[in-house]
Order: C-alpha cells, then sequence, then structure tokens
C-alpha cells in the first residue's frame, strides 16, 4: 500500500563495518549480482556454438552488441570503440536493472540516486581523465566554442563550464527520476484498486478494474521507458565520452 | 506490508526518510554496485564481447570469401564459355575451308575429265570427217567414171562414131568442177 515501500533497501546478510558504514548484502546487490548472472549466462551461453548462421538467441546477442556497437561509433567515431565495452556493459547492467524493476516485487536497483550517481560519476571521471591524458590542456578547448564574439566569450565559456560540469547531475537524476516516478505511479494505481475494495466492497472491486486498465498501460510505457532510459543514459555516456575524444567544439 | 515493519528491517536505517535518500544504505549499494559492475566489465571485455567480434568478424570473412569464391568460378565459366566458342567458331572455318577445297577439287577433276571426252569426241569427228571425205572422195571419182561412160555412150549414140577418151574425160571434168 505504502507506494515508497518498494524502494527499501533491506540487508539480507549483514557483513560488518567498513569505517562508519555498515556493510551488508542487500536485496540491491541480489538483484545486481543476478542481472550480471542472467546477462552473462545469456551472452555467453547463446554465442557457444559461435554459428555462422545464428540461433535466435545468438542472434539476439549479436544485435545487443551491434546495437550498442553503432550507437557508439555513430557519436563517437572509431576511435570510440575503445570505450565499447564499457558502454557495453554499462547499457546492459542499465536495461536489465530497470527491466528487473518492472517485475512485481522485484527491486528496481536504478531507482536510487547513489546506484545512477555512482555510474554518471564514473562516465564523467573517465570522460575527464581520458580528456586530460589524451589531449593535455587542449581538453579545455571544449569551453571555449569557436567563432564566438570576444565580448561575450567569457560569458559563453562560463555556461559550457557550469554544463559541463552539471553533466554528472543531470546524467543521473534523469535515470533515477524516471524510475522512480514510474514506479511510484505504478504503486499509487495499485494501491486504488485495495482501497477500493477494501471500502466499497463489491461495487469498489469492481470499479478497480478502472485502476487496472491504468496499470496495464502504465506498466507498458514503463516498459517503454525503462528500454528509453538506458539508451539515454548510454547515448549521453557515448556524446560525453566524444567530447573526450574530440574537443574541439 | 507496514511501513514501520519494513522500516525495522534496516539496522541503522533512520525512520521516515525516503528510502533513495537514507544514507546508511549508501556504502552497502556502493560496494555491491563495485563488485557487480566491475565483474560485469570483465566478463564482457574478457569473454562474451570478444567471442560476439570474433562470430561477427568471421561470419563476414566466410561471406566475402564466398563472394569472391564465386566470382572467381564465374570467370572462370565465363572463360570455359569463351573458350567453347572459340572452339566452335574455330572448327566451322575448318569445316568451311574444307567444304570449299574439296568443291573446287571436285570442279577441277570435273573440268578435265570433260575435256578429256571433249578431245576424244574431236578426234572421233576428225576421223568420222575423214572418212566421210574419203568416202566422198572416192564417190565422186566414181561418179566421173560414170558419168565419162555415159557421155561416151551418149556421143557415140549421137554421132556414132567414139569419142576420144581423153577428150571425154576433160570435158566431163570441166562439166563437174562447175
Amino acid at each position: 500500500m505504502d507506494p515508497i515501500h518498494q524502494f527499501q533497501v533491506q540487508n539480507l546478510i549483514p557483513l560488518g563495518k567498513l569505517g562508519n558504514a555498515s556493510i551488508a548484502f542487500t536485496n540491491s546487490a541480489a538483484f545486481m549480482l543476478a542481472a550480471v548472472v542472467l546477462l552473462t549466462v545469456f551472452l555467453l551461453g547463446a554465442t557457444t556454438r559461435k554459428a555462422a548462421v545464428p540461433s535466435r538467441l545468438q542472434s539476439a546477442a549479436e544485435l545487443t552488441y551491434e546495437f550498442v556497437a553503432d550507437m557508439l561509433c555513430s557519436t563517437a567515431g572509431k576511435e570510440g570503440m575503445r570505450f565499447f565495452p564499457f558502454v557495453f556493459t554499462l547499457f546492459m547492467f542499465v536495461l536489465t536493472l530497470n527491466l528487473f524493476g518492472l517485475i512485481p516485487y522485484a527491486f528496481s536497483v536504478t531507482s536510487h540516486i547513489i546506484i545512477t550517481a555512482a555510474l554518471a560519476l564514473t562516465v564523467f571521471l573517465i570522460v575527464l581523465t581520458y580528456g586530460l591524458v589524451r589531449h593535455g590542456l587542449h581538453f579545455f578547448n571544449l569551453f571555449v566554442p569557436k567563432g564566438v564574439p570576444i565580448l561575450i566569450l567569457p560569458m559563453i565559456v562560463a555556461i559550457e563550464i557550469l554544463s559541463f560540469v552539471s553533466r554528472p547531475i543531470s546524467h543521473s537524476v534523469r535515470l533515477f527520476a524516471n524510475m522512480l516516478a514510474g514506479h511510484i505511479a505504478l504503486q499509487v494505481f495499485a494501491g486504488f484498486i485495495i482501497l477500493l475494495g477494501t471500502t466499497l466492497g463489491a461495487i469498489g472491486w469492481v470499479g478497480g478494474v478502472l485502476p487496472f486498465a491504468m496499470i496495464v498501460a502504465l506498466l507498458a510505457l514503463e516498459l517503454l521507458v525503462a528500454f528509453l532510459q538506458a539508451y539515454v543514459f548510454a547515448i549521453l555516456t557515448c556524446i560525453y565520452l566524444n567530447d573526450a575524444i574530440h574537443p574541439g567544439h | 506490508m507496514a511501513t514501520e515493519a519494513a522500516h525495522t528491517e534496516v539496522p541503522g536505517g533512520q525512520k521516515g526518510t525516503f528510502p533513495p535518500f537514507d544514507p546508511s544504505t549508501f556504502a552497502s549499494q556502493l560496494v555491491w554496485l563495485a563488485i557487480a559492475f566491475v565483474l560485469f566489465y570483465v566478463l564482457m571485455s574478457r569473454l562474451a564481447l570478444p567471442r560476439i567480434r570474433d562470430i561477427i568478424e568471421n561470419r563476414d570473412k566466410t561471406i566475402s570469401g564466398n563472394l569472391a569464391e564465386a566470382q572467381n568460378l564465374k570467370s572462370q565459366s565465363d572463360d570455359a564459355v569463351a573458350a567453347y566458342e572459340k572452339a566452335l567458331a574455330d572448327a566451322r572455318n575448318r569445316a568451311q575451308a574444307i567444304a570449299n577445297e574439296t568443291r573446287q577439287k571436285q570442279a577441277a577433276e570435273a573440268e578435265k575429265e570433260r575435256k578429256a571426252l571433249e578431245e576424244r569426241l574431236n578426234v572421233r569427228l576428225a576421223d568420222a570427217d575423214k572418212s566421210i571425205a574419203a568416202t566422198k572422195a572416192s564417190a565422186m571419182s566414181n561418179v566421173h567414171g560414170i558419168a565419162s561412160d555415159a557421155a561416151k555412150s551418149i556421143v557415140e549414140r549421137l554421132i556414132g562414131k567414139a569419142p576420144d577418151d581423153k577428150k571425154v574425160d576433160e570435158a566431163v571434168a570441166s562439166v563437174l568442177k562447175n
């Protein structure tokens, strides 16, 4: 009934303390490991035969590979392909966790800001480190667009720096907020059914068809959102990596 | 399930905090995120992705190899067709040449035979002409004798006296000549 309860991280096995923080094996950890195991079993299992004419599963595995490869190559170019394992891992990880969240009673890992923020910061640090290592100080050309009048250049540079620094925030909040809002909406409509049924009796249970239809529609929407947000997260990663590879605006 | 019950399951969790913003869970989540993500990254970059890349590359190689082989076979068959057509044309030319030669030889032989036959016929014609002339001459000389005799007897009957043989011959000869 409580729409917030589903986001509760539950300590399944306490493991001890790391400094002041207590570490435990949580439902969140279980779902993350489940995603890793499922994806690994799928991608390795589907490709064991290495058939030239692929089976359906192998075809699906190749499809994910080519989908991410095309996405990365079209935004960050050939040189961006060195980040392919990272982008692939990121996309498949987020996508699977998003989709896991839609299973009733499942925990959706990506509806926690700490997870999305950690992933976004990882991307941000990779972009910053690679950009500086590869281009040195030329990396900061990223903040100086060409062909801007000298008078407004300081303002433009300030805006560019601000937008660059705020990237991990928008990057992480976008995914987190989408997953959170979708799951709350689903839970609220599900709560309506119980509320109607328990307060109005038979009429209420019949009337519960309406919120139930809403849940069906929302679930379809959430399926789209789960895929779309994973895609957006990955393609933004590609665009940021492209900035690190080609900092000239 | 009651909210309180859920919250009591979290040791150290602050009551009433919005779970995604509950800092007491951050450390656990980060540790497990790091473990899961790094594990997944290693599995993908070391095992799954190279394998899929190999599959796709091998397929591309097989396809381009097969295409090249098909191209090769096609050019081979094209060559064979060209060679066959050339052989056919050569054979046709040779056949024509042989036919021409044979025709000419036969024509020449026929011509020769015709000439030989013609010659033989000419010879026989000349022989015939000669025998006709001889027959004619002998006939003519007979005519001469008969005419002389007739003239002599006619003259003898007319004048009652046998004319001189020599004169009669001369007269007959002069008449026959005209």
